[in-house]
């Protein structure tokens, strides 16, 4: 058995019957990220006197049988733009590249709560800035399963580590697709949950009306378990639901028969890599022999879904990038510096990568006078058709189905030099985030040897559904148990 | 219809977000700018009479804090990552005009 | 000011909300009385990576009341926004500030614009926004203490609408006034807790034209606001009659050299990207609450005076006096309930003696330990000639100072007046009988020696001798000696 390969549940039964102690599970976590991280590269930092400390406490926690949770003992990574006190959070970024936070974000206390070890940080888009984390400023993250190929972006970095078997669940987030489009292409399943489920306190923002903290896990039932531990309402994030969290892992056998699985129309469109295709047509055929009806629906706001995203991103990122300035934290270019504005403009000339720049120009662009109401306010309005799209499709159907990505995860360097080329690979996941809706992504096949992945779409609030249909269809494929050779 | 982002609004631009750019740079910019921008303008196909900008709706609201005051982070602990401090103060270059 | 040109005056003015904690944090708002920088802070106030701002319940209370005071209309649905620029006293590089939509707009003021005319200015808008962090600068670098930042500001907003310095001045004056009834500021200009921004431009007489203006930013007390709106009004009107034209740019007020100056390279400054801030979700107030806020609302200065002049007979000078401050009208009106002497009698006490003391002894009203009921009988001695206006200034000083009753005071001092006739005639005779020389001078007309007499009287009498008795027996026996 090796224990790395583990499901959250697996490993907690055996720590919970006392037949693995935490200890032994994190080191064997940290001896393969040891080993294997030279390849795949998903750790910015890794933490392995805390992870031990961790794991020790999980122990004591288990042998007194005291306020044992599904997660206590168990070895999990964090995306690097997730606040862990006394431990670098970078986003990847030159401008935070010796940052250690003064305090946890609502996510890391939760977790450190519920008894789960960190066993480290992972590489991602420089400030979530990307799809295929070769935007890092620290080094590229490899697809597990071609070390040729990206990982996915933003947060490629938590999904080639789960999918190397790196910690036995990572945390990403996903402000456009960032966890569910290297969950397609690393073969691992995720989850963007609502908007507001998850508390943002202490997540380095990027676009504050988008960013959604979410697991990515071996399967759909660890997911549950993962995103139960973290969800809920926070008086420190006023854009938290109030709403109970409900149990999300105790329905999650209820059979979907009879219920109706929607498939937007417009996901499906020419351009689409005929094994992606395939393997999604597939699926939707699974779940037609699991009993649920099939409905064509329309999303007709779609093709727009990509300019009303990027916009908002681009101004919200502006702003929201201010504050590293170099003045109270993080790097500060002041050798020289005259005055004041000397050190920010260093600071950021020095600091921010190119796509980091071109984004923050572009968000003061489209929000300075003249231009806002042609581009952001346009893109807010554009925004509210986008969310009609899914509350009509909602009043038909319970759940929809569709690719995560146009193809599978492409070569390193394939896609850097023409910046719009990589916007248009977010293609199927950024509609969902300015809807706030959830979506889950999951294995559902290869081609080509390279994963490919689907995501189910549903109504706000309403991840029970989305994990009920996605634990159905893990329970008669196995796409979700295939490992890289690596 | 091309919209060109020329380097002079590239330069404005970068000192609204105060980055030091360089003539080469700005000419990069310029470039994937005009492309990006031309982009986006398809939305302008949409028609969002009478849309309400979605900015204008959330999840909660009147979300508001008790006024009670809570205990301070350690000063030290937040002088501890600042460049530059003096006296407990956080100390910057020269500030040259005033807001 | 020349007869040809008219200022055209619009005032912001932001004022601190007296609450516990910060705007968006739970940090100590007091500022003022922190003892060291950075002690009052935490990863929200100092812009930290990820922390989040949360609204202070408090302080959308008073703010809301501060616009029900200036009859603004309150907005139901309102938001908050960010305003983007970079300052190193601006830790998230954007202040939280309200644009689209402020808590209350469309309200108005009614204002002495001098020669008892009075004006109607309206108020354009009242928002909340969050206080910057406190710089020092000194001489090649700054120092940046966050004990500030954050602290609520209410912006008050007023239309264009003063055209005289005395109206800017006393609009100004009327909203701190407010703020001070109502509890929201403390109105204390030396810390701060206020400051001024006036928009300036100038117009020939008779025209309706909006010319271009200027901001004159940072104005800390009532005199810089008069003497920078003199100094630019005269400024523009120079440039208009030498045939210039004025540049529309904000400028800072120079208080040692009595100048405005231009704060150059600022334009960029000026696009502040606004855009509704995503961090927090719209305010939606419901009716119930606003009346509930409007319950609140005492009786306002306005009202006060208004009340005053109806009911105690005041003059219109008067009752505004005494309604400048709510603890000096409570004051008033606390020693008039306690008191048998009419209300003129209780103002000209407050407004003379009282006053007097409060001045030189740098106190407030608020200070006072003097009880409104030992004030009123000193009063009612007074009114009723129990002693002389002399010897109720020498117990009032003795009152504020050990807290005695007056009454006690006038035993112990032996200084109750004597009307007795008898006894006032002894000290006139003798004091006629002792002076001769004066006696004849002012036989010989010079009339100005009565004062002198009288104070004669006054000294042997340690003051205790009807004044009116006195003054009528002495013209008598002078009349005496001139036969
Ligand atoms: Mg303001
Ligand atoms: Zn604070």
């Amino acid at each position: 058995m090796q224990l790395t390969n583990l499901t959250i549940q697996e490993a907690s039964e055996l720590l919970k019957t006392k037949k693995i102690s935490s200890v032994e599970l994190t080191k064997e976590t940290l001896k393969r990220i040891h080993d294997v991280d030279k390849k795949v590269k998903s750790y910015v930092t890794v933490t392995d006197d805390l992870a031990l400390k961790q794991a020790k406490q999980a122990d004591e926690r288990i042998a007194k049988g005291e306020n044992i949770t599904p997660l206590t003992g168990i070895p999990f990574a964090m995306k690097d733009c997730i606040s862990t006190r006394d431990v670098k959070t970078t986003c990847s970024s030159k401008i935070l590249e010796n940052y250690v936070p003064q305090y946890n974000a609502t996510v890391t206390n939760k977790l450190a709560d519920a008894g789960a070890v960190l066993v480290g940080k992972t590489n991602m888009d420089e400030f979530g800035m990307g799809s295929s984390c070769e935007n890092s400023a620290f080094f590229n993250t490899h697809n597990p399963w071609n070390l040729n190929h990206v990982p996915g972006g933003s947060s490629g970095g938590s999904a080639a580590a789960m999918s190397a078997s790196l910690a036995t669940f990572t945390i990403g987030e996903d402000t456009g697709g960032s966890v569910r489009m290297p969950a397609g292409f690393c073969n691992v399943t995720g989850i963007k949950p609502t908007y507001g489920r998850v508390s943002r306190y202490g997540l380095i923002s990027l676009v504050s009306s988008f960013d959604c903290i979410g697991p990515m896990t071996r399967d759909a039932y660890d997911c549950a378990t993962v995103l139960e531990a973290i969800a809920g309402h926070d008086e420190k994030d006023s854009t938290t639901y109030n709403s109970a969290v409900p149990n999300y892992t105790k329905n999650i056998n209820k059979s979907v028969k009879g219920m109706k699985l929607g498939i937007p129309k417009e996901y499906f469109v020419a351009g689409m890599e005929a094994g992606v295709e395939s393997s999604i047509q597939e699926a939707i055929r699974t779940y037609e022999k699991l009993g649920m009806e099939i409905h064509e629906v329309s999303l007709p706001t779609t093709q727009y879904g990509l300019p009303v995203y990027y916009l908002l991103l681009f101004a919200e990122a502006s702003s929201n990038l201010a504050r590293f300035d170099g003045t109270r934290f993080g790097l500060s270019k002041s050798e020289n510096a005259k005055d004041v504005i000397d050190i920010y403009l260093q600071t950021r000339r020095e600091g921010f990568g190119d796509e980091v720049k071109r984004r923050i120009m572009l968000g003061a662009y489209a929000l300075s006078a003249g231009y806002y109401d042609a581009y952001y306010l346009k893109a807010q309005k554009v925004r509210t058709l986008l969310r009609r799209d899914f509350e009509t499709a909602f009043s038909k159907v319970d759940i929809l189905l569709a690719p995560t990505c146009p193809t599978t995860a492409f070569k390193l360097g394939e896609k850097t030099s023409d910046p719009l080329e990589m916007y248009l690979s977010d293609i199927y996941v950024v509609a969902t985030n300015p809807a706030g809706v959830p979506a889950m992504a999951l294995p559902c096949g290869f081609s080509n040897d390279m994963p490919v992945g689907m995501q189910l779409i549903g109504k706000h609030l309403d991840e029970q559904t989305i994990f009920q249909v996605g634990h159905a269809y893990q329970q008669v494929t196995d796409w979700h148990k295939q490992l890289p050779l690596i | 219809m091309t919209q060109t982002i020329d380097t002079k609004t590239i330069k404005h631009v970068a000192n609204l977000v105060r980055l030091g750019i360089s003539e080469e740079e700005a000419q990069k910019f310029s470039g994937q700018f005009s492309a990006i921008i031309d982009y986006f303008n398809m939305l302008n196909e949409v028609d969002t009479e009478n849309v309400i900008p979605a900015s204008d709706v959330a999840n909660a609201e009147n979300v508001l804090r008790e006024d009670v005051v809570k205990p301070s982070m350690d000063r030290e602990e937040f002088l501890k990552n600042a460049p530059q401090s003096e006296r407990g103060y956080v100390k910057v270059p020269t500030v040259l005009g005033e807001e | 000011m020349t007869q040809k040109y008219e200022p055209v005056i619009g005032l912001e003015i932001h004022g601190e909300l007296l609450t516990n904690s910060k705007m968006f944090c739970g940090c100590s708002a007091d500022y003022g009385s922190a003892p060291e920088p950075n002690i009052n802070i935490c990863p929200t106030c100092t812009g930290l990576p990820g922390a989040m701002p949360v609204v202070n319940k408090k302080a959308t209370e008073l703010a809301a009341l501060v616009g029900l005071a200036l009859n603004c209309s309150i907005n139901k649905h309102n938001t908050f926004a960010r305003k983007n620029y970079y300052y190193p006293d601006l830790p998230k590089g954007y202040q939280i500030s309200q644009y689209e939509l402020p808590i209350a707009e469309k309200g108005w003021m009614d204002v002495n614009a001098g020669d008892e005319n009075q004006l109607k200015v309206r108020v354009r808008r009242v928002h909340i926004e969050e206080d910057t962090a406190k710089l020092s600068h000194e001489k090649n670098y700054a120092l940046v203490d966050f004990n500030r930042a954050g602290v609520p500001l209410l912006e008050i907003v007023s239309e264009p609408d003063m055209r005289t310095v005395e109206a800017a001045l006393d609009y100004a004056t009327k909203v701190r006034a407010i703020l001070r009834y109502l509890g929201v500021n403390s109105g204390d200009m030396e810390k701060g807790v206020l400051r001024f921004e006036a928009n300036i431009s100038v117009r020939p007489v008779g025209s309706d034209e909006l010319r271009t203006r200027t901001e004159i930013k940072n104005l800390n007390s009532f005199r810089a606001l008069t003497r920078a709106s003199q100094y630019e009004i005269e400024r523009q009107i120079k440039i208009y009659e030498d045939g210039g034209s004025v540049l529309q740019e904000t400028l800072g007020w120079d208080d040692v050299r009595g100048v405005t100056i231009s704060q150059r390279g600022k334009e960029d400054a000026h696009d502040y990207r606004y855009f509704p801030e995503p961090d927090l979700p719209p305010l939606q107030l419901s009716d119930a609450w606003i009346d509930s806020i409007r319950n609140q609302l005492p009786e306002l200065p306005e009202a006060k005076t208004a009340r005053f002049i109806s009911d105690f007979d005041l003059k219109r000078s008067e009752a505004q006096f005494l309604t400048s401050e709510k603890s000096l009208a409570d004051y008033f009106e606390s020693v008039l309930s306690k008191s048998k002497s009419p209300a003129k009698a209780v103002h000209s006490w407050i407004a003379g003696e009282l006053m007097r003391y409060l001045n030189e002894s740098n106190l407030s009203i608020d200070d006072l330990t003097l009880s409104p009921e030992s004030f009123a009988k000193l009063i009612d001695m007074t009114t009723e000639k129990v002693i002389s206006g002399n010897s109720a200034k020498v117990v009032f000083n003795e009152m504020v100072k050990s807290g005695s009753d007056p009454e006690q005071i006038v035993k112990e001092k032996n200084l109750a007046q004597v009307s007795d006739e008898g006894f006032i005639l002894e000290t006139v005779t003798k004091i006629l009988n002792d002076n001769p020389k004066e006696v004849e001078s002012y036989l010989a007309g010079k009339d100005t020696l009565l004062q002198w007499f009288m104070g004669q009287i006054a000294r042997t009498t340690k003051g205790k001798a009807d004044p009116n008795i006195a003054k009528e027996l002495l013209l008598k026996g002078l009349e005496e000696r001139k036969k």
